[in-house]
Protein backbone atom coordinates (compact mmCIF):
# COMPACT_ATOMS: atom_id res chain seq x y z
CA UNK A 1 0.00 0.00 0.00
CA UNK A 2 1.07 3.40 -1.04
CA UNK A 3 0.10 6.06 1.42
CA UNK A 4 0.90 9.97 -0.34
CA UNK A 5 0.58 13.36 2.37
CA UNK A 6 0.27 15.93 -0.86
CA UNK A 7 -0.84 19.37 -1.19
CA UNK A 8 -4.65 19.82 -1.40
CA UNK A 9 -3.93 21.88 -4.66
CA UNK A 10 -1.77 19.58 -6.45
CA UNK A 11 -4.45 16.56 -5.40
CA UNK A 12 -6.55 16.60 -8.68
CA UNK A 13 -3.71 16.74 -10.65
CA UNK A 14 -2.12 13.57 -9.24
CA UNK A 15 -5.37 12.17 -8.98
CA UNK A 16 -5.92 12.61 -13.04
CA UNK A 17 -2.16 11.10 -13.60
CA UNK A 18 -2.81 8.04 -11.28
CA UNK A 19 -6.09 7.40 -13.55
CA UNK A 20 -3.94 8.03 -16.94
CA UNK A 21 -1.58 5.31 -15.73
CA UNK A 22 -4.61 3.12 -15.48
CA UNK A 23 -4.70 3.33 -11.29
CA UNK A 24 -8.31 3.95 -10.57
CA UNK A 25 -9.04 2.85 -7.27
CA UNK A 26 -7.68 5.00 -4.15
CA UNK A 27 -8.79 6.13 -0.72
CA UNK A 28 -8.58 9.86 -0.09
CA UNK A 29 -8.69 12.23 3.55
CA UNK A 30 -8.18 15.65 4.18
CA UNK A 31 -5.48 15.84 6.90
CA UNK A 32 -3.64 18.31 8.58
CA UNK A 33 -0.08 17.83 9.04
CA UNK A 34 3.63 19.52 9.41
CA UNK A 35 6.99 18.68 8.22
CA UNK A 36 10.33 19.22 9.54
CA UNK A 37 9.71 23.40 9.08
CA UNK A 38 6.70 23.30 11.37
CA UNK A 39 4.77 24.69 8.64
CA UNK A 40 5.21 28.15 8.32
CA UNK A 41 6.39 31.00 9.90
CA UNK A 42 4.48 34.35 9.00
CA UNK A 43 6.28 37.84 9.75
CA UNK A 44 4.44 40.45 11.83
CA UNK A 45 6.68 44.08 12.39
CA UNK A 46 9.73 41.68 13.52
CA UNK A 47 6.95 39.28 15.79
CA UNK A 48 6.90 36.06 14.24
CA UNK A 49 3.46 34.07 14.14
CA UNK A 50 3.32 30.29 13.04
CA UNK A 51 0.96 28.47 11.31
CA UNK A 52 2.20 24.75 12.22
CA UNK A 53 -0.53 22.82 10.68
CA UNK A 54 -0.94 23.32 7.45
CA UNK A 55 -4.17 21.79 4.80
CA UNK A 56 -3.23 18.17 3.19
CA UNK A 57 -4.56 15.23 1.46
CA UNK A 58 -4.36 11.62 2.19
CA UNK A 59 -4.13 9.30 -0.71
CA UNK A 60 -3.83 5.39 0.38
CA UNK A 61 -4.07 3.12 -2.81
CA UNK A 62 -3.21 -0.64 -3.31
CA UNK A 63 -1.04 -2.09 -6.06
CA UNK A 64 1.08 -5.20 -7.07
CA UNK A 65 4.87 -5.13 -5.46
CA UNK A 66 5.94 -4.54 -9.20
CA UNK A 67 3.76 -1.46 -9.75
CA UNK A 68 5.19 0.54 -6.53
CA UNK A 69 7.84 2.42 -8.65
CA UNK A 70 5.51 3.51 -10.90
CA UNK A 71 2.59 4.90 -8.85
CA UNK A 72 5.49 6.72 -7.11
CA UNK A 73 6.53 7.95 -9.93
CA UNK A 74 3.73 9.36 -11.19
CA UNK A 75 2.58 10.61 -7.77
CA UNK A 76 5.95 12.14 -7.28
CA UNK A 77 5.78 14.51 -10.38
CA UNK A 78 1.97 15.26 -10.21
CA UNK A 79 2.86 16.14 -6.51
CA UNK A 80 6.12 18.18 -6.75
CA UNK A 81 6.53 22.27 -6.42
CA UNK A 82 9.57 22.06 -5.74
CA UNK A 83 9.17 24.39 -2.76
CA UNK A 84 8.88 22.76 1.27
CA UNK A 85 5.35 21.51 1.90
CA UNK A 86 5.06 19.38 -0.97
CA UNK A 87 4.78 15.92 1.30
CA UNK A 88 5.99 12.93 2.05
CA UNK A 89 5.19 9.06 0.49
CA UNK A 90 5.42 6.11 2.83
CA UNK A 91 5.30 2.28 1.50
CA UNK A 92 3.67 -0.51 3.73
CA UNK A 93 2.92 -4.43 3.38
CA UNK A 94 -0.59 -5.39 2.64
CA UNK A 95 -1.51 -8.66 4.66
CA UNK A 96 -4.64 -9.34 2.99
CA UNK A 97 -7.05 -7.51 0.86
CA UNK A 98 -10.94 -8.37 0.87
CA UNK A 99 -14.00 -6.95 -1.62
CA UNK A 100 -16.18 -7.11 1.03
CA UNK A 101 -19.38 -7.12 -1.85
CA UNK A 102 -17.79 -11.12 -2.44
CA UNK A 103 -15.94 -11.81 0.60
CA UNK A 104 -13.54 -12.68 -2.30
CA UNK A 105 -9.73 -12.34 -0.80
CA UNK A 106 -7.95 -10.71 -3.43
CA UNK A 107 -3.80 -11.13 -3.72
CA UNK B 1 -44.73 69.87 1.27
CA UNK B 2 -44.19 69.13 5.04
CA UNK B 3 -43.10 66.19 6.96
CA UNK B 4 -45.14 63.06 6.02
CA UNK B 5 -45.10 60.55 8.90
CA UNK B 6 -45.75 57.48 6.75
CA UNK B 7 -42.72 58.11 4.56
CA UNK B 8 -40.55 58.80 7.38
CA UNK B 9 -41.69 55.48 8.99
CA UNK B 10 -40.74 54.17 5.14
CA UNK B 11 -37.56 55.49 4.50
CA UNK B 12 -36.27 54.51 7.96
CA UNK B 13 -37.19 51.24 7.46
CA UNK B 14 -35.92 50.69 3.74
CA UNK B 15 -32.56 51.92 5.26
CA UNK B 16 -32.41 49.00 7.76
CA UNK B 17 -33.18 46.84 5.37
CA UNK B 18 -30.37 48.32 2.61
CA UNK B 19 -27.93 48.04 5.42
CA UNK B 20 -28.61 44.74 5.89
CA UNK B 21 -27.49 44.09 2.45
CA UNK B 22 -23.96 44.64 3.01
CA UNK B 23 -23.52 42.24 5.91
CA UNK B 24 -25.54 39.61 2.80
CA UNK B 25 -22.88 40.97 0.22
CA UNK B 26 -20.49 39.58 2.59
CA UNK B 27 -22.09 36.27 2.93
CA UNK B 28 -22.63 36.18 -0.76
CA UNK B 29 -19.04 36.22 -1.16
CA UNK B 30 -17.87 33.97 1.85
CA UNK B 31 -19.47 31.09 0.37
CA UNK B 32 -17.73 31.57 -2.89
CA UNK B 33 -13.98 31.45 -1.67
CA UNK B 34 -12.14 28.78 0.39
CA UNK B 35 -12.25 27.94 3.26
CA UNK B 36 -9.02 29.38 4.55
CA UNK B 37 -10.76 33.25 3.52
CA UNK B 38 -13.94 32.84 4.12
CA UNK B 39 -13.77 35.18 7.39
CA UNK B 40 -11.74 37.61 5.68
CA UNK B 41 -14.02 38.00 2.53
CA UNK B 42 -17.17 38.61 5.37
CA UNK B 43 -15.12 40.83 7.50
CA UNK B 44 -14.14 43.04 4.32
CA UNK B 45 -17.95 43.56 3.89
CA UNK B 46 -18.55 44.60 7.35
CA UNK B 47 -15.17 46.59 7.38
CA UNK B 48 -17.04 48.35 3.97
CA UNK B 49 -19.57 49.63 6.24
CA UNK B 50 -17.63 50.79 9.19
CA UNK B 51 -15.46 52.90 6.88
CA UNK B 52 -17.80 54.46 4.49
CA UNK B 53 -20.16 55.57 7.63
CA UNK B 54 -17.85 57.41 9.23
CA UNK B 55 -16.19 58.88 5.99
CA UNK B 56 -20.06 59.47 5.06
CA UNK B 57 -20.86 62.12 7.94
CA UNK B 58 -17.15 63.63 8.04
CA UNK B 59 -17.53 64.89 4.12
CA UNK B 60 -18.74 62.04 1.62
CA UNK B 61 -22.62 63.12 2.27
CA UNK B 62 -21.44 67.13 1.12
CA UNK B 63 -19.40 65.30 -1.47
CA UNK B 64 -22.34 63.80 -3.01
CA UNK B 65 -25.42 66.06 -2.19
CA UNK B 66 -23.96 69.44 -1.12
CA UNK B 67 -24.71 72.42 -3.45
CA UNK B 68 -23.55 71.70 -6.78
CA UNK B 69 -19.94 73.14 -7.92
CA UNK B 70 -19.88 73.01 -11.84
CA UNK B 71 -21.89 69.70 -12.20
CA UNK B 72 -18.77 67.68 -10.80
CA UNK B 73 -18.73 67.27 -6.98
CA UNK B 74 -21.06 68.50 -4.26
CA UNK B 75 -20.52 71.53 -2.11
CA UNK B 76 -18.56 71.45 1.56
CA UNK B 77 -21.31 72.88 3.67
CA UNK B 78 -22.74 69.75 5.10
CA UNK B 79 -19.06 68.41 6.25
CA UNK B 80 -19.81 66.81 9.16
CA UNK B 81 -23.49 66.74 8.63
CA UNK B 82 -23.11 70.66 10.09
CA UNK B 83 -26.30 72.72 9.30
CA UNK B 84 -28.53 69.53 9.10
CA UNK B 85 -30.84 69.40 11.67
CA UNK B 86 -34.17 67.97 12.44
CA UNK B 87 -35.58 69.66 9.45
CA UNK B 88 -37.05 67.69 6.52
CA UNK B 89 -36.22 67.46 3.01
CA UNK B 90 -39.14 66.78 1.05
CA UNK B 91 -41.76 64.85 2.85
CA UNK B 92 -39.04 63.00 4.84
CA UNK B 93 -36.63 64.00 7.58
CA UNK B 94 -32.97 65.20 6.00
CA UNK B 95 -31.09 63.02 8.27
CA UNK B 96 -33.12 59.77 7.10
CA UNK B 97 -32.04 60.69 3.72
CA UNK B 98 -28.73 60.82 4.91
CA UNK B 99 -28.94 57.58 6.28
CA UNK B 100 -30.47 55.98 3.16
CA UNK B 101 -28.35 57.52 1.07
CA UNK B 102 -25.00 56.27 3.37
CA UNK B 103 -26.56 52.16 2.97
CA UNK B 104 -25.87 52.74 -0.80
CA UNK B 105 -22.09 53.98 -0.64
CA UNK B 106 -21.64 51.27 1.89
CA UNK B 107 -22.87 48.31 -0.22
CA UNK B 108 -21.09 49.50 -2.97
CA UNK B 109 -17.48 49.37 -1.53
CA UNK B 110 -18.48 45.99 -0.11
CA UNK B 111 -19.23 44.89 -3.83
CA UNK B 112 -15.80 45.59 -4.82
CA UNK B 113 -14.52 43.06 -2.67
CA UNK B 114 -15.02 40.22 -5.35
CA UNK B 115 -11.92 42.13 -7.37
CA UNK B 116 -9.21 41.46 -4.81
CA UNK B 117 -10.95 38.36 -2.65
CA UNK B 118 -8.63 36.03 -1.33
CA UNK B 119 -5.37 37.81 -1.61
CA UNK B 120 -6.12 41.59 -0.33
CA UNK B 121 -4.25 42.75 2.94
CA UNK B 122 -6.30 43.96 5.01
CA UNK B 123 -4.67 47.46 5.64
CA UNK B 124 -4.47 47.87 1.65
CA UNK B 125 -7.95 47.66 1.70
CA UNK B 126 -8.63 50.21 4.75
CA UNK B 127 -6.72 52.88 2.81
CA UNK B 128 -7.86 51.56 -0.40
CA UNK B 129 -11.56 52.15 0.54
CA UNK B 130 -11.32 55.29 2.17
CA UNK B 131 -9.84 56.71 -1.10
CA UNK B 132 -12.02 54.73 -3.42
CA UNK B 133 -15.07 56.32 -1.67
CA UNK B 134 -13.93 59.48 -1.85
CA UNK B 135 -12.78 59.45 -4.95
CA UNK B 136 -15.08 57.63 -7.31
CA UNK B 137 -18.29 56.88 -5.47
CA UNK B 138 -19.19 60.53 -3.92
CA UNK B 139 -18.50 62.04 -7.52
CA UNK B 140 -20.49 59.44 -9.57
CA UNK B 141 -23.28 60.09 -6.62
CA UNK B 142 -23.04 63.67 -7.31
CA UNK B 143 -23.29 63.05 -10.97
CA UNK B 144 -26.41 61.61 -11.11
CA UNK B 145 -28.36 62.55 -7.69
CA UNK B 146 -26.93 65.49 -6.64
CA UNK B 147 -27.61 67.89 -9.33
CA UNK B 148 -24.42 67.08 -11.54
CA UNK B 149 -23.98 67.10 -14.94
CA UNK B 150 -25.84 63.82 -15.73
CA UNK B 151 -28.49 64.66 -13.55
CA UNK B 152 -28.56 67.76 -15.78
CA UNK B 153 -28.39 65.95 -19.46
CA UNK B 154 -31.85 64.37 -18.04
CA UNK B 155 -30.08 60.41 -17.43
CA UNK B 156 -32.43 58.44 -15.67
CA UNK B 157 -31.06 56.21 -12.65
CA UNK B 158 -33.81 55.25 -10.30
CA UNK B 159 -32.00 53.40 -7.30
CA UNK B 160 -28.30 53.31 -8.66
CA UNK B 161 -27.31 50.65 -11.48
CA UNK B 162 -25.03 53.57 -12.72
CA UNK B 163 -23.44 54.59 -9.47
CA UNK B 164 -23.54 51.59 -7.68
CA UNK B 165 -23.23 48.60 -10.00
CA UNK B 166 -21.80 50.00 -12.56
CA UNK B 167 -19.28 51.87 -10.85
CA UNK B 168 -18.30 48.99 -8.49
CA UNK B 169 -18.26 46.23 -11.29
CA UNK B 170 -16.03 47.78 -13.60
CA UNK B 171 -13.87 49.46 -10.56
CA UNK B 172 -13.71 45.22 -9.37
CA UNK B 173 -12.28 44.61 -12.48
CA UNK B 174 -9.95 47.01 -13.00
CA UNK B 175 -8.90 46.09 -9.14
CA UNK B 176 -8.11 42.50 -10.17
CA UNK B 177 -5.66 43.58 -13.06
CA UNK B 178 -3.48 45.67 -10.57
CA UNK B 179 -3.55 43.17 -7.83
CA UNK B 180 -2.96 40.06 -10.34
CA UNK B 181 -4.34 36.60 -9.98
CA UNK B 182 -4.78 34.84 -7.11
CA UNK B 183 -2.13 32.19 -6.73
CA UNK B 184 -2.91 28.90 -8.88
CA UNK B 185 -5.91 31.02 -10.49
CA UNK B 186 -6.56 28.50 -13.62
CA UNK B 187 -3.89 25.34 -12.76
CA UNK B 188 -6.69 24.06 -10.16
CA UNK B 189 -10.06 24.24 -9.21
CA UNK B 190 -10.82 27.06 -6.65
CA UNK B 191 -14.41 25.36 -5.66
CA UNK B 192 -16.72 27.84 -3.56
CA UNK B 193 -16.25 26.48 -0.25
CA UNK B 194 -20.23 26.71 1.27
CA UNK B 195 -22.82 27.12 -1.32
CA UNK B 196 -25.97 27.00 1.18
CA UNK B 197 -23.20 30.45 3.09
CA UNK B 198 -24.14 32.26 -0.86
CA UNK B 199 -27.63 31.05 -0.83
CA UNK B 200 -28.25 32.67 2.74
CA UNK B 201 -26.06 35.80 1.61
CA UNK B 202 -28.54 36.13 -1.70
CA UNK B 203 -31.66 35.78 0.33
CA UNK B 204 -30.55 38.41 2.70
CA UNK B 205 -29.53 40.49 -0.78
CA UNK B 206 -33.00 40.02 -2.28
CA UNK B 207 -34.64 40.77 0.88
CA UNK B 208 -32.97 44.26 1.28
CA UNK B 209 -33.11 44.82 -2.51
CA UNK B 210 -37.34 45.81 -1.68
CA UNK B 211 -35.72 48.44 0.40
CA UNK B 212 -32.67 49.66 -2.06
CA UNK B 213 -35.38 50.42 -4.71
CA UNK B 214 -38.78 50.90 -3.75
CA UNK B 215 -37.07 52.98 -1.21
CA UNK B 216 -35.70 55.30 -3.69
CA UNK B 217 -39.18 56.46 -4.02
CA UNK B 218 -38.58 58.65 -1.26
CA UNK B 219 -42.39 57.98 -0.55
CA UNK B 220 -45.01 55.35 0.66
CA UNK B 221 -47.00 55.28 -2.33
CA UNK B 222 -47.65 53.71 -5.58
CA UNK B 223 -44.53 54.15 -7.16
CA UNK B 224 -42.95 52.51 -4.44
CA UNK B 225 -45.20 49.53 -4.44
CA UNK B 226 -44.58 49.70 -8.48
CA UNK B 227 -40.76 49.44 -7.66
CA UNK B 228 -41.28 46.60 -5.49
CA UNK B 229 -43.02 44.51 -7.64
CA UNK B 230 -40.72 45.18 -10.66
CA UNK B 231 -37.86 44.23 -8.19
CA UNK B 232 -39.44 40.65 -7.50
CA UNK B 233 -40.27 40.05 -10.97
CA UNK B 234 -36.81 41.08 -12.46
CA UNK B 235 -34.82 38.82 -10.07
CA UNK B 236 -37.21 35.63 -10.12
CA UNK B 237 -36.92 36.09 -14.44
CA UNK B 238 -32.80 36.33 -13.81
CA UNK B 239 -32.98 33.66 -11.64
CA UNK B 240 -34.92 31.47 -14.25
CA UNK B 241 -32.83 32.63 -16.98
CA UNK B 242 -29.45 31.77 -15.63
CA UNK B 243 -30.68 28.71 -14.37
CA UNK B 244 -31.80 27.25 -17.79
CA UNK B 245 -28.67 28.50 -19.39
CA UNK B 246 -26.60 26.96 -17.16
CA UNK B 247 -28.88 23.94 -17.77
CA UNK B 248 -28.35 23.65 -21.34
CA UNK B 249 -24.50 24.11 -20.64
CA UNK B 250 -24.71 20.78 -17.93
CA UNK B 251 -26.81 20.78 -14.72
CA UNK B 252 -28.53 23.91 -13.61
CA UNK B 253 -26.84 25.18 -10.64
CA UNK B 254 -28.34 26.60 -7.65
CA UNK B 255 -25.14 28.96 -7.80
CA UNK B 256 -26.68 29.85 -10.86
CA UNK B 257 -30.28 30.22 -10.02
CA UNK B 258 -29.00 33.30 -7.35
CA UNK B 259 -26.29 34.63 -9.55
CA UNK B 260 -29.15 35.01 -12.18
CA UNK B 261 -31.38 36.38 -9.13
CA UNK B 262 -28.71 39.21 -8.26
CA UNK B 263 -28.20 40.37 -12.18
CA UNK B 264 -31.88 40.58 -12.32
CA UNK B 265 -32.14 42.66 -9.03
CA UNK B 266 -29.13 44.68 -10.82
CA UNK B 267 -30.75 45.41 -13.88
CA UNK B 268 -33.82 46.54 -12.38
CA UNK B 269 -32.51 48.86 -10.40
CA UNK B 270 -31.85 51.98 -12.16
CA UNK B 271 -35.34 51.09 -13.89
CA UNK B 272 -37.41 50.05 -11.11
CA UNK B 273 -39.20 53.25 -10.98
CA UNK B 274 -39.86 53.96 -15.10
CA UNK B 275 -41.05 50.70 -16.02
CA UNK B 276 -43.75 48.47 -15.52
CA UNK B 277 -44.17 44.43 -14.22
CA UNK B 278 -44.24 42.96 -17.60
CA UNK B 279 -41.32 44.75 -18.94
CA UNK B 280 -39.36 43.70 -15.87
CA UNK B 281 -39.73 39.87 -17.18
CA UNK B 282 -37.68 40.83 -20.18
CA UNK B 283 -34.94 42.97 -18.20
CA UNK B 284 -34.50 40.33 -15.88
CA UNK B 285 -34.47 37.46 -17.70
CA UNK B 286 -32.23 39.48 -20.53
CA UNK B 287 -29.68 40.07 -17.61
CA UNK B 288 -29.64 36.57 -16.67
CA UNK B 289 -28.58 35.52 -19.93
CA UNK B 290 -25.81 38.53 -20.69
CA UNK B 291 -24.48 38.96 -17.42
CA UNK B 292 -23.83 34.31 -17.64
CA UNK B 293 -22.30 34.78 -21.01
CA UNK B 294 -20.19 38.01 -19.65
CA UNK B 295 -18.75 35.06 -16.73
CA UNK B 296 -18.02 33.01 -19.40
CA UNK B 297 -16.39 35.77 -21.37
CA UNK B 298 -14.34 36.82 -18.55
CA UNK B 299 -13.12 33.05 -17.05
CA UNK B 300 -11.97 32.06 -21.64
CA UNK B 301 -10.27 35.42 -21.24
CA UNK B 302 -8.24 33.97 -17.97
CA UNK B 303 -9.26 37.23 -15.51
CA UNK B 304 -9.45 36.76 -12.08
CA UNK B 305 -11.99 38.87 -11.32
CA UNK B 306 -12.66 36.26 -8.52
CA UNK B 307 -16.60 36.03 -7.39
CA UNK B 308 -17.77 38.57 -10.83
CA UNK B 309 -18.84 41.69 -9.94
CA UNK B 310 -18.28 42.87 -13.06
CA UNK B 311 -20.29 39.87 -14.86
CA UNK B 312 -22.82 40.57 -12.80
CA UNK B 313 -22.83 44.16 -11.16
CA UNK B 314 -21.27 45.69 -14.14
CA UNK B 315 -22.56 44.03 -17.43
CA UNK B 316 -26.06 43.65 -15.31
CA UNK B 317 -25.85 47.37 -14.64
CA UNK B 318 -25.24 48.50 -18.08
CA UNK B 319 -27.94 46.35 -19.12
CA UNK B 320 -30.20 47.87 -16.54
CA UNK B 321 -29.25 51.81 -17.78
CA UNK B 322 -29.55 51.00 -21.11
CA UNK B 323 -33.21 49.01 -20.69
CA UNK B 324 -34.56 51.79 -18.65
CA UNK B 325 -33.72 53.88 -21.81
CA UNK B 326 -35.75 51.43 -23.74
CA UNK B 327 -38.50 50.38 -21.66
CA UNK B 328 -38.86 53.83 -19.67
CA UNK B 329 -43.30 53.94 -19.28
CA UNK B 330 -44.76 57.65 -19.40
CA UNK B 331 -47.52 56.43 -17.19
CA UNK B 332 -44.99 54.81 -14.51
CA UNK B 333 -42.30 57.22 -13.98
CA UNK B 334 -43.05 60.13 -16.33
CA UNK B 335 -40.68 59.16 -18.75
CA UNK B 336 -40.88 57.27 -21.64
CA UNK B 337 -38.23 55.33 -23.55
CA UNK B 338 -37.35 53.89 -27.26
CA UNK B 339 -40.01 51.48 -27.74
CA UNK B 340 -42.34 54.65 -26.63
CA UNK B 341 -40.69 56.24 -29.78
CA UNK B 342 -38.09 58.35 -27.32
CA UNK B 343 -34.50 58.27 -28.79
CA UNK B 344 -33.52 61.14 -26.48
CA UNK B 345 -33.50 59.31 -23.55
CA UNK B 346 -31.73 56.09 -24.87
CA UNK B 347 -29.03 58.27 -26.07
CA UNK B 348 -28.66 60.17 -22.73
CA UNK B 349 -29.18 56.66 -20.72
CA UNK B 350 -25.82 55.45 -22.78
CA UNK B 351 -23.78 58.69 -22.20
CA UNK B 352 -24.41 58.49 -18.29
CA UNK B 353 -23.70 54.53 -18.39
CA UNK B 354 -20.44 55.05 -20.70
CA UNK B 355 -19.01 57.87 -18.62
CA UNK B 356 -19.39 56.77 -15.35
CA UNK B 357 -17.65 53.17 -16.72
CA UNK B 358 -15.04 55.11 -17.69
CA UNK B 359 -14.99 57.21 -14.84
CA UNK B 360 -14.82 54.23 -12.17
CA UNK B 361 -12.47 52.38 -14.46
CA UNK B 362 -9.59 54.93 -14.76
CA UNK B 363 -9.86 56.27 -12.04
CA UNK B 364 -9.82 52.65 -9.86
CA UNK B 365 -7.41 51.70 -11.83
CA UNK B 366 -5.32 54.88 -11.04
CA UNK B 367 -6.00 54.92 -6.89
CA UNK B 368 -5.41 50.54 -6.93
CA UNK B 369 -1.80 51.07 -8.63
CA UNK B 370 -0.39 54.02 -6.76
CA UNK B 371 -1.69 51.82 -3.43
CA UNK B 372 0.18 48.72 -4.77
CA UNK B 373 3.16 50.78 -5.50
CA UNK B 374 3.23 52.52 -2.01
CA UNK B 375 2.12 50.55 0.51
CA UNK B 376 1.49 47.45 -1.58
CA UNK B 377 -2.47 45.89 -1.92
CA UNK B 378 -1.45 42.32 -1.86
CA UNK B 379 -0.51 40.00 1.02
CA UNK B 380 3.04 37.55 0.54
CA UNK B 381 3.05 34.42 -0.98
CA UNK B 382 3.12 32.75 2.18
CA UNK B 383 0.24 34.96 3.61
CA UNK B 384 -2.19 34.06 0.49
CA UNK B 385 -0.78 30.20 0.96
CA UNK B 386 -1.98 29.52 4.68
CA UNK B 387 -5.33 32.19 3.96
CA UNK B 388 -6.13 35.57 4.84
CA UNK B 389 -8.45 34.16 7.91
CA UNK B 390 -5.03 32.96 9.80
CA UNK B 391 -2.84 35.72 8.37
CA UNK B 392 -4.65 39.00 8.34
CA UNK B 393 -7.09 37.82 11.23
CA UNK B 394 -5.15 35.09 12.97
CA UNK B 395 -8.52 32.92 13.58
CA UNK B 396 -10.35 30.46 11.73
CA UNK B 397 -13.83 30.16 10.20
CA UNK B 398 -14.14 26.96 11.01
CA UNK B 399 -12.60 24.75 14.10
Amino acid sequence: MITAVVRPERFERVMEELENEGYIALTATEVKGRGEQKGIKLQFRGRTMEVDLLDKMKIEIVVDENEVDRVIETITSAARTGKIGDGRIFVIPVEKSVRIRTGEIIS
Amino acid sequence: MGLDSGDTAWILAATALVLLMTPGVGLFYGGMVRRKNALSTISLSFLALAIVSVQWVLFGYTLSFGSDVNGVIGGLEYTGLAGIGLEETGTIPHLGFVAFQLTFAAITLAILVSGMAERVRLSSFILFGFLWTTLVYDPLAHWVWGGGWLAELGALDFAGGTVVHISSGFSALAIAFVIGRRAGFGEHSMEPHSIPMTLIGSALLWFGWFGFNAGSALQANGLAANALIVTNTAASAGAIAWLLASWYHGKPSSLGMVSGAIAGLVAITPAAGFVDPLASIAIGAVAGIICYSAMLFRIGKGWDESLDAWAVHGIGGLWGAIATGIFAKESVGEYSGLIYGNVEQFIAQIIAAGSALVYAFAVTLILAKIIDMTVGLRVSEEEEYVGLDISQHGEKAYA
